[in-house]
Formats: C-alpha cells, sequence, structure tokens
C-alpha cells in the first residue's frame, strides 16, 4: 500500500473511533457538559490533559523548531513542561477546592464583581480564538499533504469532526475522546522516533540514544554538530540567543501554559482537591513522554537530511525531496549551476531551504521507514489539533453560555436552556473557528505564541493573586488584566503585524521578543494591581472568608 | 478544622512550595539557561550529553515530573498528620 492509501485508512479509523467515544459519552446535564460530571479519574484526566495541551504546534513544529535553534529551542521544551509545576503547585487545588465550571467564574466570585467576570470572559474568548484558529489551520495542512485535499477542505472536514463530539458530548465526550487521541498521538510520535533511534543509535530508547556513544566515543549530538560546523551552521548544543531573552520566553511559555482557560478547566473535572495535584503529575510524565523525545527527533532527523541531501547531485534526490518540493516547503535554488545540492549556513550560498514545520510530517520518509508510519504521523497530526480544538471550542461555549448567559445577562434560564446554548455557542464558535482557519491571521507557532503571551499577561497574576493575597480586591484584579493585555497584546501587534520588518532583536524593549514579553505584561499587571489595591478599600469581609475557605484542606 | 490547624496547613503548604519551586527554578533558568555554557565543558556521566544541554532539553523535564510527585506525597502527609486526609 502507498503512504496515501495507508494514511487514508489510518486517519478514517481513528476518526471512527472519536466519532464512536463521542456518541457513547453524550452529555446529559449541563454538569456533565462543562465538566463532565466531576467524576474523572485522575490518571485518565491527565491523559485527556495531556492531549487536550499538545496541539498541532507540540506535536507538528516543536521538534522543527528545536532543530533549526538547538539550545535555543530548549524554552519550548522547559516552557511547555514547567508550567505544569505552576498549575499543579500554584493553581490546580486552588480551584478545583473553590469547585465551579470556570476560570472567569472564579474570576468572578474570588472578587466579587460582575465587571471582573466579565473581563475575564474576553480574555479566555481571545485567548482560546486564537489558539484554536492556529489547530484548524493545523488540521488543513496535514489534510492537504497527505491526503492531497486543498488546505480549506481539510479545515471543513476538521471543522465537521469536531462539531460532532464537541457539540453533542460536551466535556464528557471531550475527554473520552481525549483519551483515545492521546493513544494515537503519542503513538505516531513514537514509533517514528524509535525506527530512528535504531537506524541511527542502535537503541529504541530515543531519549537514551540522543546522548549514547558509539565506538568511536561519540553521541548523536556530536555527530549532528560536527556536521553542521562542516556545513557552517551554529552547533547544535551550543546554539541560542540573548540570555534574557530565553529566560522570558521561558518564564512567558510557563506562566502562559499555567494561564491557559482549556487547561485549567480539565482540573474541574476530578473529583477531589487531591485528585487535581496527582493528575497535574499524570499529565506532565504523558507529556513528557512526547517532549523528551522531540529533541531526539530533531537531531535524528536534521543528521539523515544532512547525510542524505547536503552536497549530493541533485538528479539523485530521494522521492520524498520532490514530494516536498512540490508543496513548496522544500525550496531548491541552484546558484552556481553545478547539479549539487549545496546546503549551507551562508545565506549567499546556500541553495537549500526547507520548512522547519515539515520535520515531523515528513521524518518517516527522511529516515527512510515504512509507508504505514508516514501514515501514523498523520493521524497523530491530527489528532493533536483535533484534542486541543475541542477543549478550547469548549471553553469559548462555556464561557458564553454559564459565563456571560447564566452569570450575566439571563440568571434565571433552566438548566435545558443553559444546555441548549452551551450546544449553540459551541456550533458558532466551531464555525468562527472554522473562519480563522480557512483566513488565517499568521503562521500557527506565531499565533500559538500569541495566546501564550495574553495568557501570562492576564489569568496568570489574576488567578495568583486571587489565591495567595487576602488583600488583593476587585478594581485592582480589573485594572491589573486590562494593563497586562493592552500592553502585551500592543506590543506584540506592534512588532508582528504592524512593523513586521522591525522584529528583529536590535529594535526589541530590552532585546525581548514578541514571544518573551508576556513576562513582562504579568510583571505590568501584578505592579499595577498592587497600586490600585492599595489605594482602594480592601475586599470585603465574605470575600476574605472565601479565600480562607480555597486555602483550607476541605 | 480549627484555626490553629488550618494556619498551620497553609504556613506548611507555603513552605513547600517555596522549596519545590526554588528547586523548579534553579533546574530550567538555572541550569538550562544561565549556567548552560558553563556546564557544557562537562559530560553527563556514562553518556555523550553536554551536561548544561542536558539540562535544558531533558534534566529539567524529568525534575519537573519529579517535583509534582513529591508535592502530591507531602500534601498527602500534610493532610493525614492534621486529620483532614479525604478517602
Amino acid at each position: 500500500m502507498s503512504v496515501q492509501s495507508w494514511t487514508f485508512v489510518l486517519v478514517g479509523v481513528s476518526f471512527a473511533l472519536y466519532v464512536g467515544l463521542a456518541w457513547w459519552a453524550k452529555a446529559r446535564s449541563t454538569r456533565d457538559f462543562y465538566v463532565a460530571d466531576g467524576a474523572v479519574h485522575p490518571v485518565v484526566n491527565g491523559m485527556a490533559t495531556a492531549a487536550d495541551w499538545m496541539s498541532a504546534a507540540s506535536f507538528l513544529s516543536m521538534a522543527g523548531m528545536v532543530a533549526a535553534l538547538g539550545h535555543g529551542g530548549s524554552v519550548y521544551l522547559m516552557g511547555w513542561t514547567g508550567g505544569y509545576v505552576l498549575l499543579a503547585l500554584l493553581f490546580a487545588p486552588y480551584l478545583r477546592r473553590f469547585g465551579r465550571f470556570t476560570v472567569p467564574a472564579f474570576v468572578g466570585d474570588r472578587y466579587g464583581s460582575q465587571a471582573a467576570r466579565v473581563v475575564a470572559v474576553l480574555c479566555a474568548l481571545f485567548v482560546s480564538f486564537t489558539y484554536v484558529a492556529g489547530q484548524m489551520r493545523g488540521v488543513g495542512i496535514v489534510f492537504s499533504r497527505f491526503l492531497e485535499v486543498s488546505i480549506d477542505a481539510g479545515v471543513w472536514i476538521g471543522m465537521a469532526i469536531v462539531l460532532f463530539y464537541a457539540v453533542l458530548g460536551g466535556m464528557k465526550g471531550i475527554t473520552y475522546t481525549q483519551v483515545a487521541q492521546y493513544c494515537v498521538l503519542i503513538f505516531a510520535y513514537l514509533v517514528p522516533a524509535i525506527f530512528l533511534s535504531l537506524r541511527i543509535a542502535g537503541t529504541p530508547v530515543p531519549q537514551w540514544g540522543l546522548g549514547a556513544l558509539d565506538e568511536a566515543g561519540r553521541s548523536a549530538i556530536d555527530r549532528l554538530d560536527g556536521l553542521q560546523r562542516e556545513l557552517g551552521f551554529a552547533s547544535y548544543s551550543e546554539g541560542g540567543g540573548g540570555m534574557l531573552d530565553m529566560l522570558c520566553v521561558t518564564a512567558a511559555l510557563m506562566a502562559g501554559t499555567a494561564g491557559l482557560p482549556h487547561v485549567i478547566v480539565r482540573f474541574y473535572t476530578v473529583p477531589k482537591v487531591r485528585d487535581a495535584r496527582s493528575s497535574a503529575g499524570w499529565a506532565l510524565l504523558f507529556i513528557a513522554l512526547l517532549y523528551t523525545t522531540a529533541p531526539a527527533i530533531a537531531v535524528f532527523a536534521r543528521t539523515s537530511l544532512l547525510e542524505s541531501v547536503a552536497g549530493r547531485p541533485y538528479e539523485q534526490m530521494p522521492p520524498w525531496f520532490k514530494k516536498w518540493e512540490g508543496t513548496g516547503l522544500i525550496r531548491f535554488d541552484d546558484k552556481n549551476g553545478d547539479g549539487l545540492v549545496q546546503h549551507l549556513g551562508d545565506a549567499q550560498h546556500n541553495e537549500l531551504v526547507v520548512d522547519r514545520d515539515i520535520l515531523v510530517l515528513a521524518s518517516p520518509e527522511i529516515g527512510g521507514l515504512p509507508d504505514w508510519v508516514a501514515g501514523l504521523v498523520a493521524a497523530g497530526g491530527l489528532a493533536a489539533a483535533l484534542s486541543t480544538a475541542a477543549g478550547l471550542l469548549l471553553v469559548v461555549s462555556t464561557s458564553i453560555s454559564h459565563d456571560l448567559l447564566k452569570g450575566a445577562l439571563w440568571p434565571s434560564i433552566t438548566e435545558r436552556g443553559e444546555l441548549v446554548f452551551a450546544r449553540i455557542s459551541a456550533a458558532v464558535a466551531v464555525l468562527v473557528a472554522g473562519y480563522l482557519g480557512l483566513h488565517p491571521p499568521g503562521f500557527v507557532a506565531q499565533v500559538v505564541a500569541f495566546a501564550f503571551g495574553l495568557a501570562a499577561s492576564s489569568f496568570f497574576p489574576t488567578i495568583l493573586l486571587g489565591v495567595f493575597s487576602r488583600r488583593m480586591n476587585a478594581a485592582g484584579a480589573i485594572c491589573g488584566m486590562l494593563a497586562g493585555l493592552a500592553f502585551t497584546s500592543s506590543y506584540i501587534v506592534r512588532f508582528k503585524f504592524v512593523h513586521p520588518e522591525l522584529n528583529t532583536a536590535e529594535h526589541w524593549w530590552w532585546g525581548i521578543s514578541p514571544e518573551g514579553i508576556g513576562v513582562i505584561g504579568a510583571l505590568v499587571n501584578f505592579g499595577v494591581a498592587a497600586l490600585v489595591a492599595r489605594f482602594t478599600p480592601p475586599p470585603p469581609e465574605h470575600l476574605a472568608k472565601l479565600v480562607d475557605a480555597i486555602r483550607s484542606p476541605r | 478544622m480549627n484555626e490553629q490547624d488550618s494556619k498551620l496547613y497553609w504556613r506548611a503548604n507555603l513552605r513547600y512550595l517555596v522549596a519545590l519551586l526554588s528547586i523548579w527554578g534553579a533546574v530550567s533558568f538555572g541550569c538550562g539557561v544561565i549556567l548552560a555554557p558553563w556546564l557544557n565543558q562537562w559530560r553527563l556521566p556514562g553518556t555523550g550529553f553536554k551536561l548544561g544541554l542536558w539540562f535544558a532539553q531533558q534534566g529539567s523535564i524529568y525534575v519537573f515530573v519529579a517535583l509534582i510527585a513529591v508535592y502530591v506525597v507531602l500534601m498527602a502527609r500534610l493532610e493525614r498528620r492534621l486529620g483532614c486526609y479525604e478517602e
């Protein structure tokens, strides 16, 4: 069977599985729809959280970014895992103890302010939509590469699937589909990594193969460093941008991870406070399996690519090279006309451009692995994108039906009515997300970076202060959120959309990139909140009691 | 739970948080970024990993998982001691 027919079979089987599970786990009440009745086992929730969390960017783009940036790419590995420590230690237990359905509900009730709740809803919608657009785009890209349909058709198919199970199943349906999606995506990620590790390092454990020494006493990383140096690229193990920028990007990704509403809401679905802690631990363990494998894929695939392509005649390029050339993601320009593919660090003489996003998708072919592995990777990429999209859409629909409608505009609505509106808003959200996927505001990774900066500068400080400061009041929280959000989004918009030509280190403030500015935004939020709270009256007695209740074990 | 126990519980919790988050920052921001170039002069014993790179791409992640596990155990022990462990 060809790669394409394998892809059809594997994608088809996995989609049938998701739809079947969603049908089996239909939501019957609002509690089912919002938090799966709060009855999900912590290990199951950990697995669902891992799928919820690992997006198209983690699965498709991350290894490519690490391969291109070397040590500098570690910011993604540490940032997107370290956030779970913050989540488990600072957020999850307290929010579970508080026991509402959503993040805006926590903000609204803790600060005793309808305005704070509405600001939080707007933040949640903004963050979720920027993030979900990237997922739908990812779905489109996988479809177009492997099934030879247009990106637009791919987005439509993705929308139809998510529409079905998010609208029908709510959180309950999503939880069980995400468990299946985690299994598909981790299997799809590990299989090519194991194959590549066996071929290049002679061991089936990729994490070990990365550092294992061969007879000559050199590791896979040493060999890649050697190749990179020969061709004039920066060495893998030493590359990296400015140190302050690396620290800021790492911190912004960590705080953003802990502040993403679709991740936080998963911890409302476990039965006990203690489960919220252990569930975050399980989630990180499942995530770490992929994240520690990513650098191995990066090094192995990059090495194979350099060995099989660099300096060889164009006529003898392997079939995958021609195929990806057709998509425009591999570009070859024979500048000196000698018929050889010169791949060099020096941009003037370099003749080959390989898009970072294809490294994972193309790794089975680059490594010469069997055809079914390529189909499996496509199914895994779709699982990663769909599971994240569904989790985000649920946040959008909950924010609208529960926080805006039930919480602010129409408090007397019946549970049945609320459930109907939850489903309608989920459906509308899918359509909006699909529109954003068809007309994307930027590349997948850029859009996702935006969502992190905003989550880091709005929710992270507000929730943290809500739990750990009894003195913080509504005025402080609202001003802090708005200031953090305004600062971060104007910085990102300036460098990403208004003046993209200025987006280089010498123009950045203090040398901090738009990806890392969220952490400064968070500091702005903290500062403004503290200042405003200092000059406004402390929160009333019943809110101080509420904080004490959140902090005590039961 | 009486007020004194509540205070005890919260203080112990804060102590754990400070200790665990210091390790969290030390392995990621410290060993993974600030000290990485200096640590790279050594290799992880028995392997070819440069130490700074290993912390940035593998070690810090393993430590993160361990930190959450330790916190779960510490809090369970604390709650048992104060008689407020949820069965």
